[in-house]
């Protein structure tokens, strides 16, 4: 597997830290609800298909990854820096 | 035999080896099988199940029967498969799975007692008493059937993985691969060209049809000659491609010490490959398959095609007077290459009605072989023909049951191939892996001008995609014989008629299979074992299928195929794993003091990948305790040194730093004064303790914190987490300075003192009160001094850049000596803060809340902080709760373990009685006792009284009492001196 890198280029998988679901970018507000905080933090969908997890390019630039693949093919159809979501 | 004047080896260069302990002569360019073959060695190894006699079938990586142990120097290889080894001088190879020898097998026994033995018969027969499976039954089967027997020494060969990248990976190096390569090398991309074999052409090797008015490998030694001459195209022979994974990767196995008598020092034998394409092309060819009559397994039974291998490429003969038996028209070329060749051809049997039979040897159409004979070696044959049945003498016979695409790799994937009927195989699925295309004979394309223009058209296709012209080529001149073929599988009859020949699966194993309901083609082959020898039924699982097709009544497309995985052909995990052995796997970090350490005679721990001393043993002292004790007493009445370099260190700055680190820590850190330290304590978002450390204020914008040794990669992460996922608007960067400052604690009450020695401008409380930190300079050497303590005491850690620490320690040393001090180690440091009730990961592993170490109070009433919804959350603190507290036995002779769990004194000691347990634990000099911290229910509020310690592996009780974290010096005074 390889990940296209915003910052570096196509690199091996194994330069990279899986993280999981990018629901991690919208932390809650501290006064939230204790069931939005528990969306948040540990219920995930988990759905064959498509779907967009953080990846860290830890053996790399250091960079936090949006990466939005498809897990049943297995095909990368894109990637953007964390840092950028949104924007 | 071998032939005068014929194949590709080179006769003037003779080769000596040996094979089951008989020595041999061979040429350069033979295989170990063509050698055996030319000394007439018919007989080459046992089969795995029925110890059957077995000779070579193929010419290829494919084969099933020709496993032979090759010894090189230290080491044995087993399953070497004879057909892929190429001959070297004074190669060693011995024959496998038989005993006492290969001509007279104990284990043959087994073979008369086959119908007893046949599929499922361990399942049926070993399943009761239970018990003995383990003792008994495992050990038996295991030392009767198997292959080549593991070399239990030490591998002392050399092997390597490697990275490769390319425009374009071609994938075999027949005439399809060739023709791409060249078409694709011309246009100017770079190109992996890779083959299996030691030489290019596939079978253009094996096969006399002309090329351009020249010999089929004569035209690729051109074509090769040509791309060697080319700098974006880079050739890897003896290199099998294994497995193809996601985006555009594949694993590739290159045997590149396998063909030398003796490696040179430093040349891998194997080399594991991970090449990266954007394109694939897949010119894999095709493998012949086998047809199943009675008694098809002797030695001297072939493949028909690699017969003709071993005729034209290696000028052997596998026989005086040969066979052949086939379904399809390309098992004639095998005929007549023989009879063109002056080998008397004994009959060309042909399942297939109407066969023309225009011949100088005796053609037979509408015929089968239905039966053999010849123990350890083919003698007759037995032909049906015309209503007759006739015997036929013959040593050696070639049989084609047609050709089956190497589709493999397309199937790597999930994609399944799609059968045709008019070729009776599977051909590959379009589109099953990414970026690839297949071309040639692994297409389904039989002809070899077929083959050269696919090879042409589809590298074309490639070279467009990548945005390049294709170079204009005109199509070499090339033989376009159609291949016709009429499916025939299994001749049928009694006897047994062997499909895997390496699992030793016959047409009745796979019958009683879907007899027994065992219908599926998965489940056919776990339950016969149809294709899971190291071969992976490359020549016999299309026939298996249909064999099973045929007894369930289903056809081939509905039956299937079973999943084809990776590896392709077997890979040594010691090529998998090249790299990871010995200190591979555990790469050591030293100390700058690493030196002067082991010339104390420190005896070394690991933390992690680093190592540290344990202790500093002196004269006299025979036990570690000995040392320990001296050293916690050294500290808490002189002065002690430690290096602490191991702990995580990370600058942060910017101006949003103290915002940052506010987010970070459960405390506050933005109303941190310049030039003071603080302890921190950091969350996981889920609640739970994460890590500690101290953070100090260099400037307004300027901090430098430490983690742990331990979580000093997963704090760095969760910053960078922190940072660019949750608040990228903040202004800050942050660099792990770990291995560029060499840190040393200095403790005791004469720490101040020792380090006044060497400092420029001495320090007192003033200048340096607890908890301050401040630049200063040793000699020419800028440091940082810190006045912070993980031993209780008065004490600093100086910092100086790493190439200063083998220097600073040593003065350091000196310094100590002075004042009656001198070094400690990990004992001394771990006694000294449990006597303080400091925590490390012994305590903070992952499921401890800052309300369970009590620091619960810390958690900032002000700000947010990653953790801190969570910290609070129902659950999460309470009486439930287990709650750090210290421990001392009541009977001070008695033991604390670590790990060991706690019970009330009345209760059973059984799991639903646990009150907590045990995390770190010493001997405190300072104290006079055993001491330990422990995770209590309650615990704080039970302080004072008893509990029972209880270590169920070690049978060891201990009534205890609950005392306070801190057993030494509770108010602190020490600290601040």
């Amino acid at each position: 597997m390889r990940i296209e890198c915003p910052l570096c280029g196509s690199r091996d998988r194994r330069e990279f830290y899986y993280q999981g679901h990018a629901t991690a970018l919208d932390r809650p507000k501290p006064e939230a609800t204790p069931e939005i905080w528990d969306n948040y933090l540990h219920n995930r969908e988990n759905l064959p298909g498509i779907t967009e997890d953080l990846w860290h390019h830890e053996h790399g630039c250091g960079a936090w990854l949006v990466v939005k693949r498809n897990t049943i093919s297995h095909e990368i159809l894109s990637v953007w820096l964390a840092k950028e979501n949104g924007l | 035999m071998r032939l005068p004047d014929k194949g590709l080896v080179d006769r003037d260069h003779v080769l000596n080896f040996q094979f089951n302990d008989r020595p041999f002569k061979g040429f350069s360019g033979d295989t170990l099988a063509s050698a055996l073959l030319a000394n007439d060695e018919i007989l080459v190894g046992r089969s795995f199940k029925y110890h059957r006699p077995r000779g070579i079938m193929t010419a290829g990586s494919e084969e099933p029967n020709a496993l032979v142990t090759v010894s090189r120097g230290q080491s044995n290889e087993p399953n070497t498969r004879a057909t892929v080894q190429p001959l070297y001088e004074g190669l060693v190879a011995q024959p496998q799975n038989a005993w006492p020898s290969l001509k007279f097998d104990a284990l043959g026994i087994n073979d008369y007692l086959s119908n007893f033995l046949a599929a499922g018969f361990y399942y049926k027969t070993f399943m009761w008493p239970q018990p003995f499976w383990e003792w008994l039954y495992e050990p038996l089967i295991r030392r009767a059937a198997g292959l080549g027997t593991l070399d239990m020494a030490y591998d002392h060969d050399l092997y390597e993985k490697a990275y490769a990248h390319c425009d374009v990976l071609i994938i075999g190096a027949g005439p399809s691969g060739l023709m791409a390569a060249l078409t694709v090398a011309r246009a100017g991309v770079d190109v992996i060209l890779v083959d299996e074999n030691n030489r290019l052409g596939g079978r253009l090797l094996s096969e006399v049809e002309e090329i351009d008015n020249v010999p089929g490998h004569t035209w690729a030694a051109d074509v090769t000659a040509e791309l060697e001459g080319l700098s974006n195209v880079t050739i890897m022979t003896n290199t099998a491609v294994t497995g193809a994974y996601d985006q555009g990767t594949y694993g590739a196995l290159e045997r590149v010490g396998h063909h030398l008598s003796v490696l040179p020092v430093g040349l891998p034998l194997e080399t594991f490959w991970r090449i990266s394409a954007r394109r694939t092309i897949l010119c894999a060819g095709a493998l012949e398959r086998q047809i199943a009559f009675p008694n098809n397994d002797r030695p001297g039974i072939m493949t028909a095609s690699g017969m003709r291998s071993y005729l034209n490429q290696y000028g052997v003969s596998a026989g005086k007077k040969v066979a052949i038996f086939g379904n399809n028209s390309d098992a004639h070329r095998t005929a007549r290459d023989f009879a063109n060749s002056g080998v008397e051809v004994v009959a060309m049997i042909d399942s297939r009605p109407g066969v023309s039979k225009t011949a100088n040897y005796p053609i037979y159409s509408g015929a089968q072989v239905v039966g053999t004979s010849g123990r350890l070696g083919l003698r007759k044959i037995i032909i049906e023909h015309d209503g007759k049945t006739e015997a036929l003498e013959c040593d050696a016979l070639g049989v084609s049951g047609g050709w089956n695409p190497t589709v493999h790799l397309t199937c790597h994937m999930n994609g399944r191939p799609v059968w045709d009927p008019k070729l009776a195989s599977f051909l590959p699925k379009g589109g099953a892996i990414p970026g690839m295309m297949v071309a040639g004979s692994a297409a389904g394309t039989m002809d070899t001008a077929g083959v050269l223009a696919e090879g042409y058209n589809v590298a074309g296709i490639i070279v467009k995609d990548l945005g390049k012209r294709t170079p204009k080529i005109n199509l070499p001149k090339s033989e376009n014989g159609p291949y016709e073929i009429t499916p025939f599988w299994d001749v049928g009859g009694a006897g047994r008629a062997w499909l895997d020949f390496q699992n030793d699966v016959t047409t009745k194993d796979i019958k009683q299979a879907a007899q027994e309901n065992f219908r599926s083609v998965e489940h056919m082959k776990r339950y016969t074992t149809q294709g899971m020898a190291t071969d992976q039924g490359k020549n016999s699982n299309v026939a298996a299928l249909a064999v099973l097709a045929d007894a369930t009544g289903r056809g081939i497309p509905e039956t299937g195929t079973t999943t084809f995985r990776p590896p392709y052909v077997p890979v040594a995990m010691a090529a998998l794993g090249a790299g990871g052995n010995g200190k591979g796997f555990a790469p050591e970090r030293f100390l700058s003091s690493h030196v002067a350490t082991q010339e104390l005679g420190a005896p070394m721990i690991e933390a992690g990948l680093w190592y540290r001393p344990s202790y500093f043993p002196q004269t006299g002292e025979t036990h570690w305790r000995q040392s320990c004790d001296r050293e916690v007493e050294m500290v808490r009445s002189k002065v002690g040194v430690c290096d602490v370099s191991t702990l995580g260190k990370i600058d942060v700055q910017g101006k949003d730093a103290a915002e940052f680190l506010d987010l970070l820590y459960i405390n506050a850190f933005a109303t941190l004064k310049v030039g003071r330290v603080r302890y921190g304590l950091m969350l996981r978002e889920d609640g739970h303790v994460m890590d500690d450390g101290t953070c100090a204020r260099l400037g307004d914008n300027h901090y430098l914190m430490t983690t742990t040794t331990a979580a000093a990669g997963q704090v760095m992460r969760h910053m960078d987490f922190v940072h660019q996922v949750l608040r990228p608007d903040l202004d800050l960067t942050f660099v792990s300075v770990t291995e560029q400052w060499a840190q040393f604690a200095v403790a005791g009450p004469n720490s101040r003192e020792a380090l006044n020695s060497i400092l420029i401008n001495n320090i007192n409380d003033e200048t340096l009160p607890y908890m301050g930190c401040s630049e200063v300079q040793i000699g020419d050497v800028s440091g940082r001094l810190f006045r912070i303590s993980f031993s209780g005491e008065h004490a600093y850690e100086l910092a100086v850049p790493s190439r200063f620490g083998d220097s600073l320690f040593r003065l350091l040393l000196e310094k100590t000596k002075e004042l009656g001090g001198g070094p400690y180690g990990m004992e001394a440091l771990n006694t000294l803060r449990i006597e303080k009730g400091f925590i490390t990961h012994a305590e903070i592993h992952g499921r401890t809340t800052a309300f369970d170490i009590g620091m619960m109070h810390m958690i900032s009433e002000k700000k947010d902080c990653i953790g801190k919804v969570m910290a609070a959350r129902p659950g999460m603190v309470g009486e439930h709760r287990e709650q750090l507290v210290g421990l001392r036995p009541v009977d001070p002779v008695k033991e604390i373990i670590s790990g060991a769990h706690l019970f009330e004194i009345d209760d059973i000691s059984e799991r639903k009685n646990d009150q907590g347990y045990v995390t770190s634990m010493c001997y405190s000099p300072s104290t006079k006792s055993v001491i330990a911290q422990a995770f209590l229910r309650n615990g704080r509020a039970r302080i004072g009284s008893k509990v029972k310690m209880v270590d169920h592996l070690n049978g060891v009780e201990t009534i205890c009492e609950v005392c306070n974290l801190v057993f030494f010096d509770p108010d602190g005074g020490r600290l601040r001196g």
